[in-house]
């Protein structure tokens, strides 16, 4: 009769019914939504503050520039003293006061004008009074040239290049930053998940170290199928454990955003880049219905089904590669406080993949350091995974490369897998000190 | 075929550490074998290449006339000195699964376990979890897990430790049940006086090899040295042992005047005692006269320390 079943049943069942398990299930969800909810809800207090400020003009070039927006007005003083009027700001406790003097020309007056304010002014404060400013000077200068606002308009021509491959596939810009992210989603995915359950099956070799059930289980079942059987059942836990956390969370969202009427884009607004005084005057631009349509469309046209296949190919060869390692180690300690040493090198390749990933893949999906990191197997999950959303062969990843690298994963998992579980073999019957690196690769030729 | 199992010259090396040298074994059938040494001498290592647990360098283990194979591992039961069950499942699941492990169906395994629960009087810690356990009462459960799959071969490394006097006679009545059922048993332990009671042969291990193998009765025999405990009554003991000294080798003497009691020892030159017991009874009256034959205690270390020093 096949073991390997009742094994993986056991540790999924003794792990989904750990207690910390279950209030990590079903808390986490909870926890994230609230921290979201918390953003969205702090991020649309702070738009909400109305800021006043006041000013005092006494320079005919300023009249009616100071528009009022949705977080700034503005209340005009005249014909008090500058020392007056700053007075009267602090007292009514407003923002701040621009005092902008009287001078025979522009250039003066937007040298000598002051904004005056109780605390360091707020960025975005300065960001609008600046670009008034500016704007008043540029059209002043315009006018000085001859030049009229419609001809200048008609001038400013904001370019951008048409992009397509060989295939004749036309891409727009961008597109291949939001691919990169969403193979980084994946990878991220992929990094968590080893680093969590990787733990997992560390902690669940050790508990069967400290407790000496060991030597009974090891008398009945292969150490490699019970080593297989703990590496299975914890990740079935943690897909479980996913699962719920992905289901729950989105329905919590959705319920949260439905009760307290937040946008979620809104929380995007942020990373949204101004353009500046040439909004106003930039000739017509696809609308943001229009580019939002054609990135749908780019997203849509992005190879989800082969993409997903991929994901698990590597996903269930790195998972297995590096919950090997870990089961290792659990087996070559006592407790856990002595696994730091040993659980380093494993992180390590694990956050270069994630940082040469969003540094380097992300602006040159096919560069040399992206082809290598996603070759060199102990990378290649996470950083081939965000080159795949270009596509596979012409544009995308030429398929020698795909081929090599999962050759390679392969390769790797078989030895990594035969080499911990050797390590796992021995050291599960070894009480007593820390071995050190020498020690376990002595352990590799009993 | 008489041997449950056979180990022929078998070796195991850990590095340069030699844990078993060249260790060929025979345990007979329906017999308990005792497997004694002092500690480090290669017992674990032995008993766990038995278990396949780990795999000679060289040799041969035959169990039943064949290789030892993966598949002979349901029809041996192994309770090692290093044992616990996993704290926070249930008894009656671990001991489910444990079994199922050993090739028993759910349904089999069950029914077994619900005979020697109430058999072992535990009926009640079905659904307790290990933690709530003493330390004896899950060497019971242990106890229980280890020979539930009916092995024939039953391996067990000091399965005293953790026990009280009582709970030991109980498991101690069971080891010797399973016995008269036919069942073949490895004793490893250190504690000489279960040895005396329970093992039918023994072999001793030092520092990686066997030293000494056999029929327990046997080996006494041979490492009987014709020593004589006397008792007799006489009054006129001092000339008495000057004559007996002449004529044997006497130690240790001590005479009771008040009860005209000498006792000594006596050494023969052969096991032969017919002449002196003649000579004596024309002297005085014979009280008792006994043969000292070594305890496996006495046989463990004599052994043991004329192979070197021990550690």
């Amino acid at each position: 009769m096949n073991k390997l079943p009742l094994i993986i049943k056991r540790e999924y069942l003794a792990k989904v019914r750990n207690k910390s398990f279950v209030v990590m299930t079903f808390l986490s969800p909870i926890l994230m939504v609230g921290m979201v909810v918390l953003i969205a809800y702090l991020t649309k207090i702070n738009d909400n503050e109305k800021r006043v400020i006041c000013i005092l003009n006494e320079s005919d070039f300023f009249s009616n520039e100071f528009v009022i927006t949705k977080s700034t007005s503005y209340v005009n003083f005249s014909d008090i003293s500058l020392e007056a009027a700053k007075d009267s700001t602090a007292k009514m406790g407003y923002y701040g006061l621009l005092y902008i003097p009287d001078e025979s020309d522009l250039e003066k007056v937007t040298e000598r004008s002051f904004l005056y304010t109780k605390e360091a002014p707020n960025t975005s404060v300065l960001d609008k009074i600046e670009d008034i400013f500016q704007e008043r000077l540029q059209q002043q200068r315009l006018q000085e040239m001859g030049v009229s606002a419609k001809d200048f308009s008609a001038m400013d021509n904001r370019f951008e290049i048409n992009i397509a491959t060989f295939a004749g596939e036309t891409n727009i810009k961008g597109i291949n930053e939001i691919k990169a992210l969403i193979g980084g989603g994946f990878g991220y995915l992929i990094m968590m998940f080893i680093i969590i359950y990787g733990g997992f099956v560390m902690r669940s070799v050790i508990e069967e170290k400290t407790s000496r059930i060991i030597e009974v289980i090891i008398s009945s079942v292969k150490p490699f199928q019970l080593m297989l059987g703990k590496i299975i059942g914890t990740s079935l836990a943690g897909i479980t454990q996913f699962a719920i956390w992905i289901v729950s969370a989105s329905l919590l969202l959705l319920i949260a955003f439905s009760i307290f009427d937040i946008d979620p884009s809104a929380l995007n607004s942020n990373s949204q880049i101004t353009t500046g005084m040439g909004a106003n005057m930039a000739p017509p631009l696809p609308t943001a219905d229009q580019t939002m349509q054609l990135y749908a469309q780019e997203l849509f046209n992005i190879p989800w089904a082969m993409l997903i296949t991929f994901f698990l190919v590597y996903f269930i060869l790195g998972y297995l590669i590096y919950s090997s390692i870990y089961a290792a180690i659990g087996a070559a300690v006592d407790n856990e406080t002595d696994t730091q040493q040993f659980i380093f090198p494993i992180i390590l390749p694990l956050m270069l993949a994630i940082y040469v990933g969003f540094f380097s893949v992300f602006g040159n999906p096919h560069g040399p350091i992206a082809v290598g990191f996603s070759l060199f197997p102990l990378t290649s999950p996470i950083v081939m995974l965000m080159r795949l959303p270009g596509g596979i062969g012409e544009g995308g990843v030429p398929i020698w490369e795909l081929v090599t690298s999962i050759l390679l994963l392969i390769i790797t998992f078989i030895g990594i897998v035969w080499l911990a579980s050797k390590i796992y073999r021995v050291g599960i019957l070894m009480y007593g000190k820390k071995p050190t690196y020498k020690e376990l690769f002595k352990w590799l030729k009993y | 075929m008489n041997n449950i199992l056979v180990t022929k010259e078998v070796t195991k090396k850990f590095g340069e550490h030699i844990a078993l040298d060249k260790v060929s074994l025979e345990i007979p059938k329906n017999s308990i074998y005792g497997l004694l040494g002092p500690n480090g001498a290669g017992k674990t290592t032995l008993i766990r290449i038995i278990n396949q647990i780990m795999f000679p360098d060289k040799g041969e283990v035959l169990f039943n006339g064949e290789t030892l194979k993966p598949h002979h591992i349901a029809q041996i039961g192994y309770l090692p000195e290093e044992r616990g069950l996993y704290k926070s499942m249930k008894v009656g699941e671990q001991a489910l699964y444990l079994a199922q492990l050993k090739g028993l169906s759910k349904a089999e395994a069950k029914r077994r376990l619900k005979f020697w629960f109430e058999r072992l009087e535990i009926g009640d810690w079905w659904n307790k979890k290990i933690q709530e356990l003493s330390k004896g009462m899950a060497q019971k459960i242990q106890f229980i897990v280890t020979v539930l799959h009916e092995p024939k071969l039953l391996i067990f490394d000091e399965p005293f430790s953790g026990f009280d006097p009582i709970n030991a006679n109980i498991i101690k009545d069971e080891i010797l049940k399973l016995k008269a059922n036919g069942t073949s048993i490895i004793f490893s332990t250190h504690r000489m006086e279960s040895v005396e009671e329970l093992c039918d042969y023994i072999a001793l291990l030092h520092r990686s090899e066997k030293i000494l193998d056999g029929k327990l009765s046997d080996i006494k025999k041979a490492y009987k040295n014709n020593i004589f405990n006397v008792g007799i009554e006489t009054q006129n003991a001092d000339a008495l042992l000057k004559e007996l000294a002449n004529k044997f080798q006497i130690s240790s003497s001590r005479y009771n005047a008040n009860e005209n009691q000498l006792d000594f020892t006596l050494q023969l030159p052969t096991s032969d005692s017919r002449e002196v017991l003649t000579y004596l009874s024309t002297k005085a009256n014979i009280n008792h006269f006994v043969e000292t034959i070594p305890s496996a205690n006495d046989i463990f270390i004599q052994t043991v320390q004329s192979k070197g020093s021990y550690e």
